[in-house]
C-alpha cells in the first residue's frame, strides 16, 4: 500500500478499478434491474408461468411455456445442424487447409457472423420462407400427415427459423473450436502417425484430446441461438403453440418480448415479459459460463504437455441480435 | 490389407466432408450478399438517402431520418462505451490477479453473451421507464452496453501485447506506472484499440432488438435526444413487415447500406490488423 501511495499510483489502480467495478455493476445491474420490473409477476404466477401454456393478455393469463419450447425446440435443431457443419469448418480450417486458402476463408466463415440479424431477418422473410414453402407444398401427402411436416404452407415456421439459426450459430462454433484444435499440440497427431494413423484417425486423436473444449464452442453456439432475436421473430411466424411439427408456426422468448414489448397495456403484462426476459438471461448466463469453464480448461496446466494456448477472445465479433 | 484400404477411404472421404462443410457454409453467405446487393441495388437511389419517409400508401421518400438517427445513436453510444471500455480493460490488464480484474474479465464476457434483447429490457427499465418517454438517449445507452465488453477484452488483450521492454524504459526513467501506462503503452497499442472500436462500432450498426423499444421508431427526424429516433435497423424491420411492395424495396435497399458499412468495416479492420501486425513482427 505505502508503495503505490509513493509512486502517486493508488489514483490510477483506484481510478481504473472504478470502471472495471462499473463493468461489473453492469452486468450484476442488468439482472437485478429485471428481477425488480417482472416482480409483480413472478409474485402472481410463481412456479405456474413455467408450466402454464395459455398467453392471454386480454385476460390476464401468462403462461409462458410455449415460449420456452419455441425457443429450445429450435436452439436444439439448430444446434443438431450446425454442430457437424461447425466442426467440419474447424477441422479443415485448422488441419487440412492449404496455407495459401486459410486467411481468405477464415475471413470468410468468419464474415457470416459480421451480417447484421436483421439483413439474415430481410432475406429470411422474403427469400428462405418462398423456398420453404414451395419445399412444403411439393412434399407428398402421406408425407404431410406425419406429425413432423404437418401444417398449413404458409412458410412460415419453426423450419425457417432454425435454418437461419444454424447459419448464424455456425461462425461461432467453428471459429472457437478452430482456436481449440489449434491449441492441440503437435506430438498428439505425430504419435498418431507414427502409430500409422490415417489422416482423418490423427484428426480424430485431436479431436479427442480437445474433447472439453469443443464441446465449450458447442456450448457457446446454443448461448447464441438462444438469445438470437430479429431474424427468428420475422421467420418463426410467432404463434405460441407446443408441437413437434417443423413447419407449424411458433414462438420463442425472444421473439414474442420484441413483438409484444411496446404493446404491453398494462404493468402485469410487461411483468411478464420481463420476467420471460430474466429467465433468457439466467439462461445465456449459465450456458455461457459452462462453454468458458469449458474452453478455459483447456489451457489448465495440468493436461501436459501443450503447445498453445486458446485465446480469451477467439469468437468472432458479430451480432447475435 | 483390406482393411487397411477401408481406412485409407473413410479417412479420404472424412476430409472431402471437411471442405464440403467449409461450402456449405459459404453458399448461405453468397446467397444473402446475392439477394441483398440485386434488391438493394435497385431500390437504392439518391432520394434514399436524402428524403424523408413519405406517409403511409405514397410512394417513393427515403431513409434519411434513419441514416441520420443510426449515426447519433452509435455516436451516443460509442461516447460512453469507449472511455468505459478502454479504462476498465487497461485495469484488466495492469492487475491481473486481482480479484476485481478477474470479476470485471468475467463481467464483460458475461454481458457479450447477454441477448441483445435482454440488454434492450434492461435499458427500458433504468432509461425509459423513469421518464416514461422513449429516447435517444435510452438507445444510445443500449448501445453502449453491447459495445463495453468488445472493448474491453481488446483493449485488455493488445496492452498485454505491448513489449514489457516499453514499460520498463518508462519506468527507468521514473514515470508512475499510470503516466507510463498513459503516455507510452496505450499509445502503442492504440492502433489495435482503434481497430477494435471500429469493429465493435460495425457490430453495434447492425444492432436492432435493444433499439425496439428504447429508441423506439420517429417517422421524422429530431435532433433531440431525449426523444424517440428512428434508425436503420428499427426502419428496415418496419418497412420489411409491412404489407407494401414500395416499402419491401426500400427495405432492401437499408439491407444493403447496413451490409456495406458492416462488410466494409469488417475487411478495413482485417486490413489494418494483418499490416499492425506486420509492423509487430518486423516483416
Amino acid at each position: 500500500m505505502r508503495r503505490w501511495l509513493k509512486q502517486g499510483d493508488l489514483g490510477f489502480k483506484l481510478g481504473t478499478g472504478a470502471f472495471a467495478a462499473l463493468v461489473v455493476l453492469i452486468v450484476a445491474g442488468i439482472g437485478f434491474e429485471l428481477w425488480r420490473q417482472s416482480w409483480l409477476s413472478i409474485q402472481k404466477f410463481g412456479l405456474s408461468f413455467w408450466i402454464n401454456d395459455i398467453w392471454d393478455p386480454v385476460s390476464g393469463e401468462f403462461g409462458a411455456r410455449p415460449f420456452i419450447w419455441g425457443t429450445l425446440y429450435s436452439s436444439i435443431l439448430a444446434l443438431l445442424l450446425a454442430t457437424p457443419v461447425s466442426l467440419g469448418i474447424a477441422i479443415y480450417l485448422s488441419e487440412l487447409c492449404p496455407a495459401r486458402l486459410r486467411m481468405p476463408l477464415t475471413f470468410l466463415t468468419e464474415l457470416l457472423a459480421a451480417v447484421p440479424s436483421i439483413v439474415y431477418g430481410i432475406w429470411g422473410v422474403f427469400v428462405l420462407v418462398p423456398a420453404v414453402r414451395a419445399v412444403q407444398r411439393a412434399f407428398p401427402d402421406w408425407l404431410r400427415a406425419v406429425p413432423l411436416f404437418e401444417g398449413p404452407p404458409v412458410g412460415v415456421g419453426m423450419l425457417a427459423a432454425v435454418l437461419i439459426l444454424a447459419v448464424m450459430v455456425i461462425p461461432f462454433t467453428s471459429s472457437v473450436a478452430r482456436e481449440v484444435l489449434k491449441a492441440v499440440p503437435g506430438s498428439q497427431r505425430e504419435a498418431a502417425y507414427a502409430l500409422g494413423a490415417t489422416r482423418w484417425e490423427a484428426i480424430r486423436a485431436a479431436l479427442f484430446y480437445a474433447r472439453t473444449g469443443i464441446i465449450g464452442s458447442i456450448i457457446l453456439g446454443f448461448g447464441r441461438a438462444l438469445g438470437e432475436t430479429m431474424a427468428v421473430t420475422m421467420v418463426i411466424g410467432n404463434n405460441p403453440q407446443i408441437t413437434l411439427s417443423l413447419f407449424k408456426p411458433q414462438y420463442t422468448m425472444a421473439a414474442v418480448i420484441a413483438n409484444e414489448f411496446t404493446e404491453a397495456a398494462d404493468n402485469l403484462y410487461l411483468a411478464a415479459l420481463i420476467e420471460i426476459g430474466l429467465v433468457l438471461f439466467a439462461i445465456t448466463l449459465m450456458v455461457n459460463t459452462a462453454s468458458r469453464m469449458l474452453i478455459w480448461s483447456m489451457n489448465r496446466p495440468a493436461r501436459a504437455p501443450r503447445a498453445a494456448r486458446v485465446p480469451a477472445n477467439a469468437e468472432p465479433v458479430g451480432g447475435a441480435a | 490389407m483390406r482393411h487397411d484400404a477401408v481406412r485409407r477411404w473413410i479417412s479420404t472421404i472424412v476430409v472431402w466432408l471437411c471442405g464440403l462443410s467449409v461450402v456449405l457454409a459459404l453458399i448461405p453467405l453468397a446467397l444473402i450478399l446475392f439477394f441483398v446487393i440485386s434488391q438493394g441495388v435497385q431500390a437504392l437511389n439518391w432520394d434514399f438517402f436524402t428524403q424523408m419517409p413519405k406517409p403511409v400508401g405514397e410512394t417513393g421518400g427515403g431513409f434519411a431520418n434513419a441514416i441520420l438517427g443510426s449515426l447519433m445513436l452509435i455516436g451516443i453510444g460509442a461516447a460512453f462505451a469507449v472511455p468505459i471500455g478502454v479504462i476498465s480493460g487497461v485495469y484488466i490488464a495492469e492487475f491481473p490477479g486481482t480479484r476485481l480484474a478477474t470479476l470485471a474479465r468475467f463481467a464483460a464476457d458475461t454481458l457479450n453473451g447477454v441477448p441483445s434483447i435482454v440488454i434492450g429490457v434492461f435499458v427500458y427499465g433504468i432509461a425509459v421507464m423513469p421518464f416514461r418517454q422513449f429516447s435517444a438517449i435510452a438507445g444510445g445507452v443500449a448501445l453502449g452496453v453491447m459495445m463495453i465488453p468488445i472493448v474491453t477484452r481488446t483493449t485488455e488483450e493488445l496492452l498485454k501485447l505491448v513489449p514489457p521492454a516499453l514499460r520498463e524504459g518508462a519506468l527507468a526513467l521514473g514515470a508512475t506506472r499510470g503516466w507510463a501506462t498513459l503516455t507510452v503503452v496505450l499509445p502503442a497499442a492504440a492502433p489495435g484499440i482503434i481497430t477494435g472500436v471500429v469493429l465493435a462500432l460495425a457490430r453495434i450498426a447492425g444492432e436492432t432488438a435493444p433499439l425496439l423499444f428504447t429508441a423506439f421508431n420517429n417517422r421524422f427526424f429530431s435532433a433531440d435526444p431525449t426523444q424517440p429516433i428512428s434508425s436503420l435497423t428499427v426502419q428496415v424491420f418496419t418497412y420489411a413487415n409491412s404489407p407494401y411492395e414500395d416499402w419491401h424495396r426500400q427495405a432492401w435497399a437499408g439491407a444493403l447500406v447496413l451490409v456495406t458499412l458492416v462488410l466494409s468495416c469488417s475487411v478495413l479492420a482485417r486490413v489494418a490488423t494483418r499490416r499492425l501486425e506486420r509492423l509487430q513482427t518486423g516483416h
